[in-house]
């Protein structure tokens, strides 16, 4: 899977990830006061040339609000309809800036350094008996099981359309799911076959 | 051994609901060809099959991921960038919706799985992600709550309602098929 990460070797990639985060909540409260049509603006500026310290590759990662912008669109002509246009250059402002800073963070940080900076988040768990290894397991076998299920799923729509000549169907969800069901269970007992999500653990032992 | 299936369980409905955003649409012609994204499909059968800890915990381990900057909501989305978005609230949503869905199908679980699976679906999928995605959406964009509801649920509804309809059949099939893997009713 295509992660948003982007290898680079500039100041933001060098920032400890604890940092950018850290960064990142204190100045998404800090900017709430600041309603003005040029605060936005400035705002929005000040996150693109961030990018643009990056470099034209970095400058190109703005794209990746594309899937946002119809939703700004509506938003906007919401606030077009009650007659507030100031508002809803605002309101689009902040939301492109703010989700481009947090970006930001996706681009610039490797998915280790940025698990390894919430990991201590996670250390109150250790009392349900969930250790941060079955967390790192947990996290691996998403990223793996995504593009496995997407294969199940496009040879059923193969067979399907062998079939019945169309693509797609709701009718391929359910054995979509027992496949998949079944497919977990092997894993399972693979795990742990394979001495289980914890391993073996040889201080333990 | 039970809790490395747990674990795994838990993974793969995570990848389940993420697998299911990147699905290109179905589209439904039965519904007028309207085109729904299965993401909240995926988000309700964790809570039917899992029971409420175990679902709860499958969307948070997805949203984790999401926080990390996989796209893995439907059209690709992912970044921390999606928790500042207008749609925050909607994946805060899923989350509580999961839970919610889950302990609806425990409590139900001595009666019709269809029964339950629509029920739990619609308060758990629908009601409480509407609950929790329409006020962020008019929080973030600066809307009254009517104009939220217009813009972010009135035209979401129909499909959500195939949705649970979707999620019943597939409860249902499982339920007969492969009993052991509802563990919301086990």
């Amino acid at each position: 899977m295509i992660s948003l990460y982007m290898a680079g070797n500039s100041w933001a990639h060098k920032l400890p990830a604890r940092v950018k985060l850290i960064f990142l909540f204190v100045l998404s409260l800090l900017i709430i006061p600041f309603n003005t049509l040029w605060f936005s603006a400035a705002l929005l500026v000040f996150v693109v040339a961030l990018y643009a310290t990056l470099g034209r590759q970095g400058l190109e990662k703005v794209k990746v609000v594309r899937p946002l912008l119809w939703m700004m669109g509506i938003i906007f002509l919401v606030h077009v309809f009650l007659g507030d246009i100031e508002q809803g250059i605002i309101a689009v402002l902040r939301l492109l800036a703010m989700v481009l800073l947090a970006n930001f963070i996706s681009i610039t940080t490797h998915m280790e350094a940025l698990m390894d900076a919430v990991e201590p988040l996670f250390r109150p768990l250790r009392v349900f008996g969930m250790s941060p290894r079955r967390i790192s397991l947990a996290v691996a076998l998403v990223i793996r099981f995504v593009p496995v299920l997407l294969a199940v799923y496009a040879s059923l729509q193969e067979a399907y359309k062998a079939r019945t000549a169309h693509a797609n169907s709701w009718r391929l969800l359910a054995p979509f799911a027992l496949h998949a069901i079944k497919m977990t269970d092997h894993v399972a007992e693979a795990l742990t076959a394979r001495g289980g999500a914890d391993g073996f653990d040889r201080d333990k032992k | 051994m039970s809790s490395d299936r747990s674990l795994v369980q838990i993974a793969f409905y995570a990848a389940l609901i993420a697998a299911l955003g990147l699905v290109p649409r179905i589209e439904l012609g039965l519904a007028g060809g309207i085109p729904i994204t299965a993401q909240s499909l995926g988000v309700m059968l964790a809570g039917m099959m899992l029971g409420p800890v175990r679902g709860g915990l499958a969307v948070a381990l997805l949203l984790f991921l999401v926080a990390l900057g996989l796209p893995f909501l439907a059209g690709g989305r992912g970044g921390i960038g999606v928790f500042y978005g207008a749609t925050a609230g909607y994946l805060a949503g899923y989350f509580v919706g999961a839970i919610v869905v889950g302990a609806i199908m425990k409590a139900m679980r001595n009666m019709n799985v269809v029964f339950g699976a629509v029920v739990s679906g619609v308060i758990g999928g629908i009601v409480v992600v509407h609950a929790l995605g329409v006020p962020v959406l008019a929080y973030k964009a600066g809307m009254t709550m009517e104009k939220a509801i217009m813009v972010g649920s009135l035209p979401f509804l129909p499909g959500d309602l195939i949705k649970v309809a979707l999620a019943a059949v597939v409860a249902h099939t499982i339920a007969r098929g492969l009993p052991s893997a509802m563990l919301s009713r086990n």
